[in-house]
């Protein structure tokens, strides 16, 4: 009986070493240790054998079975990692091919992203964002901004007008983001510091000029606020979106709202303000002056204060011996035009996505 | 403005070179626009030369062989073939030898003429482009015909001798500086800004004189809008044509040249600022000129020979026969100077500014007497022009001047005075600046200046007048001078400064954010659009959307109202995508729109948020995959990311708007409020932008912002597993699905966390009219882990709750 055992534990432990599938090893394990196989029937029958010989063999066989459950078990999971593995690389994939399905993320327009640009570096510098009507009178968008009766800004064809419909103001399309200038200090007590931006418009079109475009102005304005302080903001913008060796200058020039009123340049960023490039040609940008104008400025007029009626919203109000600041009007597209190289303005409009997408 | 500089090195020569000259007046607030150079580039190669002789050509009638003596030190003449007939040997000529580059490029060589070589040209006036080619005297120029200073040896170069290569100022006026449409002007700007000396004014050396005239008469019916009319009368007139500096000079100022006494009258308004007209004493009707308002409908013809239609605030100047001019603006043909006319009668006149603008841009008469006028002259500048026209018209035209001025009106005696306070200066600049240099900078501009108690009292010169009103002008004046280079940068103090965007402000970000999160693009359209937008929306009359801004002055048909809705712009854009870049669209605008009957004659405006998707939500891949069809889901699906971003509570109901598929159309509400409209566009739309199948929004993020909440609170969630349960239910197709879940989520209690529709189904099993849907609850307790048993009676309520609206169980 024992011989018999070892035999059959001997003939089992070849042939489970030698499966090379589950399948085989299932099917050895039902030929072995199954119900009906030779060693289990042994182990039942160890009952009716002489107890002197009991004891002997039903240990015996328990043994043989034992070790071939564990030898099954263990070649089992050997041959799982295997097929495993087999499986793993039959699964291998091209991983040049490009992900999918697509997550294609969208964009922000040019024009948006510029001006939230700028939006964050004012807001940097202790500015509140606000917004006002497109559609303006002509008292903020000209009377109140200074502007002469006859000022040539208010012909026909310099600005928009809306159509009326009876008595009322005149009306306009706004041609700067200034008429908020007032609007907010009727809004707001002194010290104010705002930026404001905006769509604006003028009647002009060519490839620098569109009817439409968007602007941000700033204003400050507390009892201290110089001419020194406006040169020192704009060099902190300049230097925020064109990059921190830049210069600025500031050059005299003329606005009804502002006295004095400056042009202000920025160092050319192309050619780092040379005005040539490194081959000795003139520089593409600047074209060749060193300097790229970016916007007009200057310390506000005294008789736009003066405009300004004192409320209990802004109390104690804007008066010109008391109060003093600075205000700016800056072109989005301008600054967007210099950044990013597009060379018309009216593409801003188009809409195509093969400009939308590389921004 | 055109300045060449030899003409402003007359009165101002600070000795520096173009570029240095430019940076100073740039920096000082005239603006240098471009150097220009007029004539040729490089002086070398151009050289005086005397003609030996001049042969006729053997082989060529026009042409004739020329041996000139161009100072060669070997004393060899240059052989040049000249087909100028006026060419004759004795002649001290202009020669440019071989290599002389010609101001049209040429580079000069020698060159076979009929079988003989030329070495070198003898030059005309407009090949040196001395002058326009039109106004060029006939033939070459003969140097010592020119009556010229310079020593004409031969060889000697041509640019000690003519104007050949004349740098030019091109300069930028801002309306402020009417004082600066002169030479003269800029000359002082120059001084003021270098330092270097400012030679006397050229009107100071007057040949005429003030008094009695009674050649002619004037009279000022409208002293408000002629506040000075002078005039002086010349006899014994030559007309002709000007000397070559003269013309060479007006060419270099970008004038052309008419005549010698039209020339005078430019020459004069160049130097001066202040423009001239010469009249034709003897075609004036009675010597008498009447400045008057003009009738209302009176008509004028003007020297453009056009004839020009008048209103009653324009003025005109009348001999007896009635008008001869429009005041400011245009002389008229009937009293012009011809090559017959010897009395002149020289005009110099002050008019309103304001009047003269108005003139010219009613009647879209833009002239450079009217440009000037406009900009407000002043009184005092008639009399430097006078000045200047008088010397030159007696010089050059061999005119006898009449004594005595005709001077109406006259000029203000005294100067304003203005207190400017020492502290101030400082104190707006942010930059000290001694009095003393203060008081150095308004001299150098022609101000006085006094000690005061506090300052300075600022006498304003007259030219400065309109410009310089207040102590914050004087300021200006300071800044600019002393140089804006020399302010520090320094940032404001921002007292209470806060830099931050208001909640709607950060609304509109994260809408935006959230959309390209979603793969939209970005477009921004034209606020402008056309009127028969409306009828290619479909809207009809009496609809709100007709309620449109309208623009008085548009560029176009097509941009003369602004967009009552976002749909307009994205179509528009969507129809340049599909055509370009194919069908596969998926755009956003966040922009304003406008509808009349806003608060103060204002328009009623407001910030959308429209979308619009066509084609697919993303392009195919290679796995086979697709993004979604642009539809009525895809759309709201992509809203409800964006609301739920934002956590605003909304609905979605049908509705239908003019534009929408009637059967795909919804309003979304927040609450009570409209927040827009959603759906997909109606095919006959569609079809008006050529477009296929498209899902729009449109929304009001202001409303949006109202609705969203500025800061969200926690919400406690516990730590127990959730029980999912199915559940399918028939229901009447005239069930929304919204009522449908509403009803589960009254009907399933707090502990009811979740309900999804998972499936939809319509056909044979469920009957016609009905349709099934398929939902999965889910349960979940904070405290405890919940069982089948504990969510039987609730499921029961949900069954039972259906079953009120019609709906059944199924298997």
């Amino acid at each position: 009986m024992i011989d018999r055992i070892e035999q059959l534990r001997s003939e089992a432990e070849g042939e489970i070493g030698a499966a090379a599938t589950s399948e085989e090893l299932e099917q050895l394990r039902v030929r072995f240790l199954g119900r009906k196989a030779e060693l289990p029937q042994l182990l039942r029958g160890v009952a009716q054998l002489d107890p002197a010989e009991r004891g002997k063999v039903g240990a015996a066989a328990n043994a043989a079975r034992q070790a071939l459950e564990a030898l099954i078990e263990e070649r089992t999971a050997q041959l799982a990692a295997a097929e495993l593995s087999a499986g793993l690389v039959h699964d291998a994939v091209d991983v040049t091919l490009p992900g999918a399905p697509a997550q294609p993320l969208g964009s922000l327009h040019v024009l948006t992203s510029t001006r939230r640009e700028l939006e964050d570096i004012f807001l940097g510098l202790g500015f509140t964002v606000m917004e006002g009507p497109e559609i303006e009178t002509v008292h903020y968008n000209f009377d109140a901004l200074n502007h002469s009766p006859t000022h040539p800004a208010r012909a026909r064809t310099d600005t928009f007008y809306v159509q009326r419909s009876g008595e009322g103001p005149e009306v306009v399309l706004r041609t700067h983001t200034s008429p908020m200038q007032v609007r907010a200090m009727e809004a707001h007590p002194p010290p104010l510091y705002v930026v404001i931006p905006g769509r604006v418009y003028r009647p002009d079109s060519d490839a620098t000029h569109t009817p439409q475009f968007h602007q941000i102005e700033g204003l400050a304005v507390d009892e201290d606020i110089t001419l020194a302080d406006l040169k020192g903001t704009l060099l902190s913008f300049a230097r925020a979106v064109f990059g921190e060796t830049r210069d600025v200058r500031l050059r005299p020039h003329f606005f009804p709202f502002t006295e004095p009123s400056v042009e202000v340049d920025v160092s050319c960023f192309h050619c780092s303000g040379k005005g040539f490039m490194a081959d000795g040609s003139r520089c593409p940008l600047c074209k060749g002056e060193g300097w790229l104008e970016v916007l007009g400025a200057g310390e506000v007029d005294p008789n736009v204060f003066a405009f300004v009626p004192t409320t209990a919203a802004n109390a104690p109000g804007y008066d010109p011996e008391k109060v003093q600041g600075f205000a700016w009007g800056l072109g989005v597209e301008r600054i967007a035009m210099l950044k990013h190289g597009v060379p018309d303005l009216r593409m801003y409009f188009e809409n195509d996505l093969r400009l939308l997408g590389q921004f | 403005m055109r300045v060449p500089l030899p003409w402003l090195y007359e009165y101002c020569d600070p000795g520096l070179d173009v570029h240095a000259i430019e940076e100073r007046l740039t920096m000082t607030g005239t603006k240098v626009e471009a150097i220009l150079r007029q004539g040729v580039e490089h002086t070398e190669g151009f050289v005086v030369g005397r003609v030996i002789s001049a042969e006729q050509h053997p082989d060529a009638d026009r042409l004739k062989v020329c041996e000139v003596d161009v100072g060669a030190r070997d004393g060899a003449h240059a052989t040049i073939v000249c087909g100028a007939p006026n060419v004759a040997g004795g002649q001290t000529v202009a020669v440019a030898t071989p290599g002389a580059v010609l101001p049209n490029g040429i580079e000069l060589d020698r060159r076979k003429l009929r079988g003989i070589v030329s070495e070198g040209m003898i030059l005309a006036e407009d090949e040196l482009d001395l002058v326009a080619g039109a106004e060029r005297a006939p033939g070459i120029i003969v140097l010592d015909e020119l009556m010229l200073d310079a020593e004409l040896a031969p060889g000697a170069p041509l640019a000690e001798v003519l104007p050949i290569a004349t740098d030019v100022l091109e300069l930028e006026i801002t309306p402020n500086r009417p004082d600066c449409l002169g030479v003269y002007g800029v000359a002082r700007e120059l001084h003021a800004a270098t330092g270097a000396p400012l030679s006397e004014p050229p009107w100071v050396a007057d040949p005429g004189a003030e008094g009695a005239l009674g050649a002619a008469e004037v009279i000022v019916e409208c002293p408000d809008l002629c506040p000075r009319f002078t005039a002086r009368v010349f006899e014994d007139v030559a007309i002709g044509p000007s000397p070559l500096w003269l013309r060479a000079r007006l060419a270099a100022a970008g004038q052309r040249s008419i005549s010698n006494v039209v020339d005078i009258t430019n020459y004069a308004m160049l130097l001066t600022g202040q423009p001239l007209h010469a009249f034709d004493l003897d075609r004036v009707a009675g010597a008498k000129l009447v400045v008057r308002r003009a009738g209302a409908g009176e008509r004028v013809q003007t020297l453009d020979g056009q004839t020009r239609t008048l209103d009653d605030e324009m003025v005109v100047i009348d001999d007896d026969d009635g008008p001869t001019s429009i005041a400011g603006v245009m002389g008229g043909a009937r009293s012009e100077v011809g090559s017959d006319t010897t009395r002149v009668l020289m005009e110099v006149a002050t008019w309103s500014g304001p009047n003269i603008h108005r003139t010219s841009w009613a009647l879209g008469l833009r002239s450079e007497a009217s440009s000037r006028f406009e900009k407000q002259l002043q009184p005092e500048q008639c009399m430097h022009a006078q000045a200047v026209a008088a010397r030159l018209m007696v010089e050059l035209c061999g005119a006898t001047l009449l004594p005595g001025t005709i001077d109406v009106g006259g000029a203000p005696a005294e100067r304003e005075v203005i207190r400017l306070r020492q502290a101030r200066v400082g104190a707006l600049l942010g930059l000290p600046i001694e009095r003393e240099r203060q008081a150095e900078i308004l001299r150098a501009l022609d101000f006085t200046a006094r000690d005061a108690a506090d300052g300075l009292d600022v006498g304003v010169p007259p030219l400065r007048r309109s410009d310089v009103t207040r102590e914050v002008d004087l300021i200006e004046e300071i800044a600019r001078i002393e140089g804006l280079e020399q302010l520090p940068a320094t940032l404001p103090a921002r007292r209470g400064a806060a830099g931050r965007l208001s909640h709607a402000q950060r609304v509109r970000r994260a809408a935006e954010d959230a959309l390209v999160g979603r793969g939209l693009h970005e477009i921004v359209g034209w606020s402008f659009t056309e009127p028969s937008l409306l009828d290619r929306l479909q809207v009809p009359a009496g609809h709100p959307l007709r309620e449109v801004v309208a623009i008085e002055n548009p560029m176009s048909d097509g941009q003369s109202i602004m967009r009552p809705t976002l749909i307009g712009s994205l179509l528009d854009a969507a129809r340049h995508n599909v055509a370009r870049n194919g069908p596969d669209v998926a755009i956003f605008e966040s922009g304003t729109v406008y509808r009349a009957g806003g608060e103060e004659g204002l328009a009623r405006e407001h910030h959308g948020l429209g979308a619009l998707l066509h084609g697919h939500l993303g392009a195919r891949t290679w796995g086979g995959q697709e993004g979604a069809e642009a539809g009525f889901f895809a759309a709201k699906a992509l809203l409800e990311s964006l609301l739920g971003h934002l956590g605003v509570r909304f609905t979605v109901e049908r509705e239908e708007w003019p534009f929408l598929h009637p059967g795909r159309s919804a309003a979304v509400h927040a609450d009570a409020q409209l927040l827009g409209l959603l759906g997909e566009l109606h095919p006959l739309v569609s079809e008006q932008w050529d477009l296929d199948r498209a899902a729009v929004f449109a929304i009001d993020l202001g409303k949006v912002a109202a609705a969203a909440p500025e800061v969200r609170a926690f919400v406690p969630f516990g730590s127990f597993p959730p029980l999912r349960q199915d559940l399918a239910v028939t229901l009447p197709d005239a069930v929304p699905a919204a009522q449908l879940t509403a009803t589960v989520r009254e009907a399933g209690g707090p502990e009811l966390e979740d309900v999804r529709i998972f499936d939809l189904y319509t056909g044979e099993q469920v009957g016609e009219g009905r349709r099934s849907l398929a939902l999965t609850l889910t349960f979940r307790a904070i405290e405890r882990t919940l069982t089948d048993e504990d969510v039987a009676p609730r499921r029961k309520r949900i069954v039972d709750a259906l079953a009120a609206i019609g709906g059944e169980l199924r298997g």
